[in-house]
């Protein structure tokens, strides 16, 4: 309690919080960009900066192995997001703005169950799953990596899109109807357009999510199927060199960019306008 | 309809994709850090193959995800104890090498082996010792003993490193007690458990990776196989290997292909591939260490003819003994204790 | 599309009507049951379906170096917590289980609380701050949130190593002489855990300080409550939803991390990811490493039941 008549109260200020959250954001980012700054070394050694250069770029892109990483993971990922989002547009239809029905409980326990498993369970319980498939059917391409990344990444796609639908208007869609619209023609004309923003935040948000597993697809890959994430993995293991550091900070300005996405697109949030 | 576009044409893209990477392939399974690139382009170009590396760290590892199935390999590396367990399970198959073109270059001593009569599943690799990488400008005391890691003197107390692979540490260990090989003897692996149990605290990790690891200096001493030494060395004149001197392992990683390998044919052509001398030298130029061809030597780099890591010096050469394939008991056993010791 | 209330029932008997109804409505189930087949079939196979297999594994007998041998035994769940001593035959607990869960759960525990105290001011930072700025700190808070769990891991391996950022700052101080061995401890483990799970925290948090009436914190203040009294008394009690949320969301990940104590471990630290994983390799224990797997599938069950049960409590105590 202040006598002092000079300053206002601000009943928000809670006293060292803001150093605090302050400090926090230091935390977290001083990693980071000490990473994306010695990307830019000139020199191997990862404790001196002796000079700017984009050479572990070059030495990275040149890397056959990383082409091949990265071009997989690209692949698995649009598949992947591709697939969970078709679903889970599907199901979030089925599930939102829909009085209950016996069993919904059940489907979002479904669809959000890898959200609330450990990976490492999952990964082994593919792992062993897999194996006995590979076994029977010889076949070891990448639709085990595709299915695997489909089914984590349904709930990342799920949400956005749910969010959204909840957020919309249903009398844009019974005045359709009652214009002798069919559901479908409703679905496609009117829903669909509405719900787009949302589909495509859970699109990105899936995209980024398998980009960036690693446990999953390490447990789960076979021969030569070594993902941008498990390659780097490998590489951790042995040496901490430059070109990993180039490789992360070109991931990480990816992520940046669909995450910027993301916001501008969420934030055209509601339908009706705020 | 946007989204089922975006996977129809992802849809699109990988099929394009996959015919192009299944012409003439060769999937290798071999050791980390192991495999010359230079060679692996020459037998690219030689025979039109596309191959691919993937790395394991142990042979216990090696061997789970080969038994497993569905790995898509045709090529394993294993280490000569394993072999006979390889072959019991059926896993290999009888390719034959020694009918191969090339197989006259393989030297005397290692053309009939206890592990692979005959070597009707193996081609040699390369060979080499396994003992103590110490940095000698932190700890220039002996090195020549496994005291090292089971009982690191003062200097490098809680900085050694000892690579996860259980054979290898089983057998120094069992070795500084006073064991035998392969031994099943509960008093001396009682006193090889709590050995080990009680050395753990001072180490600083069980990881791989060491050859780039003492090159920089984060390791200063370690477990380690000569070859990988002798690289570090090159690169950080400081590292000097050990022959500890209560004995230590000799082994050979020979190549097999795989009884469910895909790429039968072209993985033939990789065994018979490196059996020339040439080539064998060029292996041994990347890992630094020896193999099992004739007339190699003429190919190989200088240093390595002198090298103490590839040459033991004649006071540690007694010590060392290729460790047999233990029987299932003795296994359980070993794993029992290693087991005990992750935690 | 979504349920249009047909307005064309004009029959006016009542027993029709109700039947049309009936129809309608099963009609609604089935088609929205339909809508959630493909995506239920999906994590069938690629989720829940493997799980069930692990389960039924966790039952079996090892095999040699891989696989099981259907051999149904339950031994793999003995083997969690009590072990044979290999040399006297004695039944003894299974020290190292206990201590690899016990590391697990410790340094779970720790990472959580660290990153709530940390998270804490942050969010509610976030939370106070003026409209348009408020969307950029969300970002920032995001970024790092959705950056791949490796980068975040290997950035932090970066700064904590002998030659890194930390070490080289401290030396520069002259607060030391040698750089401090922190790679390779549990400390960095825990460090590497905190702050990759840092954002976990912060955005539940935020969620929940962002409904906070502010009014009721004047109200404190209007009765002569200091801040402290007015952080402890008013606000905390209304964002313990938001608590128990960033709690839960940080302690179950951290509880199965894999890819951060192998990396900042060394392989001496190992947590329970790591040791079950370390079965389907060199431990050549399959079921143990089911079973392993279940156990802590049935722990993070728990905590979740307990969030639920705690955050329907902290909404029905809302006023």
């Amino acid at each position: 309690m202040s006598s002092k008549p000079a300053k206002p109260f601000s009943i928000k200020h809670l006293p060292g919080f803001t150093t605090i959250a302050l400090g926090c954001f230091v935390l977290l980012y001083a990693p980071i960009i000490t990473m994306v700054v010695y990307s830019f070394n000139s020199g191997q050694s990862v404790a001196l900066f002796e000079g700017f250069s984009v050479s572990w770029y070059f030495e990275a892109a040149k890397n056959e192995l990383v082409q091949e990483a990265a071009l997989r993971s690209l692949i698995i990922a649009a598949c992947a997001s591709g697939i969970a989002t078709v679903l889970a547009t599907m199901a979030a239809l089925g599930t939102t703005r829909t009085r209950n029905f016996p069993g919904r409980t059940f489907i979002y326990l479904m669809i959000n169950q890898p959200l609330m498993v450990p990976e490492v369970v999952t990964a082994v319980a593919l792992l062993i799953f897999f194996a006995s498939i590979k076994v029977a059917t010889g076949y070891s391409g990448l639709a085990y990596l595709i299915l695997a990344h489909a089914a984590f990444c349904v709930p990342f796609a799920y949400l956005p899109i749910r969010a959204r639908m909840e957020g919309m208007d249903m009398a844009l869609e019974i005045a359709a109807a009652d214009l002798y619209a069919t559901p479908w023609k409703t679905f496609r004309r009117v829903t669909l357009p509405l719900v787009a923003p949302g589909i495509a935040a859970g699109a990105m948000l899936a995209f980024v999510i398998s980009l960036d597993d690693v446990i999953i697809t390490e447990f789960v890959k076979s021969a030569g199927q070594d993902t941008l994430p498990t390659y780097m993995l490998g590489q951790l293991r042995r040496a901490v060199t430059p070109e990993v550091n180039a490789i992360s900070t070109a991931l990480l300005a990816v992520t940046v960019i669909l995450l910027t996405a993301f916001f501008l697109l969420s934030g055209r949030n509601s339908p009706a306008g705020k | 309809m946007r989204s089922k576009l975006f996977a129809l044409s992802a849809a699109a893209l990988l099929a394009a994709a996959s015919p192009a990477l299944a012409e003439g392939e060769l999937n290798i399974y071999n050791w980390g850090n192991y495999t010359s690139p230079d060679l692996i382009k020459k037998f690219e170009a030689a025979y039109n193959v596309k191959v691919t590396i993937t790395d394991y760290d142990s042979n216990t590892t090696a061997l789970a995800k080969v038994e497993a199935g569905g790995h898509g390999f045709d090529i394993v590396v294993p280490t000569n104890s394993y072999v006979p367990v390889y072959i019991d399970k059926g896993l290999l198959l009888e390719a034959r090498p020694d009918q191969m073109e090339n197989f006259k270059n393989v030297s005397e001593q290692w053309k009939n082996v206890s592990w692979d009569k005959g070597r009707h599943y193996t081609v040699p690799w390369q060979w080499g010792t396994t003992g103590m990488a110490v940095n000698k400008s932190v700890y220039s005391g002996d090195v020549n003993t496994s005291a090292i890691f089971l009982d690191p003197p003062e200097e490098l107390v809680g900085k050694v490193n000892v690579v996860p692979e259980m054979n290898d540490v089983m057998n120094l260990a069992i070795f500084y007690v006073g064991g035998e090989a392969c031994t099943e003897d509960k008093t001396v692996l009682r006193k090889v458990r709590d050995l080990l149990v009680e050395a753990k605290p001072k180490w600083l990790s069980m990881d791989y990776g060491t050859t780039d690891k003492l090159s920089s200096g984060e390791y200063v001493a370690t477990v380690n196989w000569n070859g990988s030494t002798f690289r570090a060395r090159l690169n950080n004149p400081d590292v000097v290997y050990g022959y500890p001197k209560e004995g230590y392992p000799l082994w050979m990683d020979s190549v097999a292909i795989l009884k469910d390998a895909k790429n039968v044919e072209n993985a033939k052509l990789f065994m018979n591939f490196i059996m020339d001398p040439e080539n064998a030298a060029m292996i041994s130029a990347f890992a630094r260490y020896a193999n099992g061809i004739d007339g190699s030597e003429a190919y190989m780099p200088e240093d390595m003819k002198t090298a103490p890591e590839i040459v033991a010096p004649k006071e540690s050469a007694a010590a060392g003994q290729f460790v047999p394939t233990c029987s299932p008991a003795a296994r359980d056993l070993y794993t029992a204790i290693w087991t005990e010791l992750q935690k | 599309m979504s349920d249009i209330p047909t307005t064309n029932a004009q029959t006016t008997n009542a027993r029709q009507l109700s039947a049309l109804e009936v129809r309608a409505e099963r009609e609604r189930i089935k088609r929205n049951w339909l809508l959630s087949m493909p995506a239920m079939i999906l994590l069938l196979l690629g989720a829940s379906g493997p799980l069930l297999i692990v389960l039924v594994y966790s039952f079996m007998t090892p095999g040699d170096y891989s696989g099981v041998i259907w051999t149904p035994t339950i031994k793999a769940w003995f083997q969690i917590f009590f072990a044979v001593d290999i040399f006297d035959d004695t039944i003894g607990l299974a020290d190292a289980h206990l201590t690899i869960f016990g590391r697990s759960v410790r340094l779970s525990l720790i990472t959580t609380f660290l990153t709530l105290i940390i998270g804490l001011p942050t969010a509610y930072f976030i939370a106070t701050r003026p409209g348009r700025q408020r969307t950029l700190w969300l970002f920032l808070i995001t970024i790092p949130f959705w950056t791949n769990l490796l980068i975040r891991t290997f950035a932090i391996l970066e700064v904590i190593r002998n030659e890194g950022l930390l070490n080289n700052l401290l030396r520069w101080l002259g607060v030391i002489d040698e750089p401090i061995q922190i790679l390779y401890t549990d400390t960095a483990v825990l460090i590497g855990m905190a702050y990759v799970y840092l954002p976990l925290m912060v955005l539940p948090l935020y969620a929940s300080i962002d409904r906070l009436d502010f009014r009721l914190v004047e109200a404190g203040y209007d009765l002569y409550a200091n801040r402290w009294q007015v952080l402890r008394r008013v606000i905390l009690p209304i964002i313990k939803p938001g608590i128990i949320a960033g709690s839960i969301l940080v302690f179950v990940p951290s509880l199965g991390a894999y890819v951060t104590p192998r990396v900042l471990g060394g392989g001496k630290h190992m947590m329970i990811g790591n040791f079950i994983e370390l079965q389907f390799g060199q431990g050549r224990n399959w079921p143990l490493g089911s079973s392993l797997s279940m156990l802590l599938l049935v722990i993070v069950a728990v905590a979740l039941i307990f969030y639920v049960r705690a955050a329907n409590r902290g909404g029905s105590d809302e006023q």
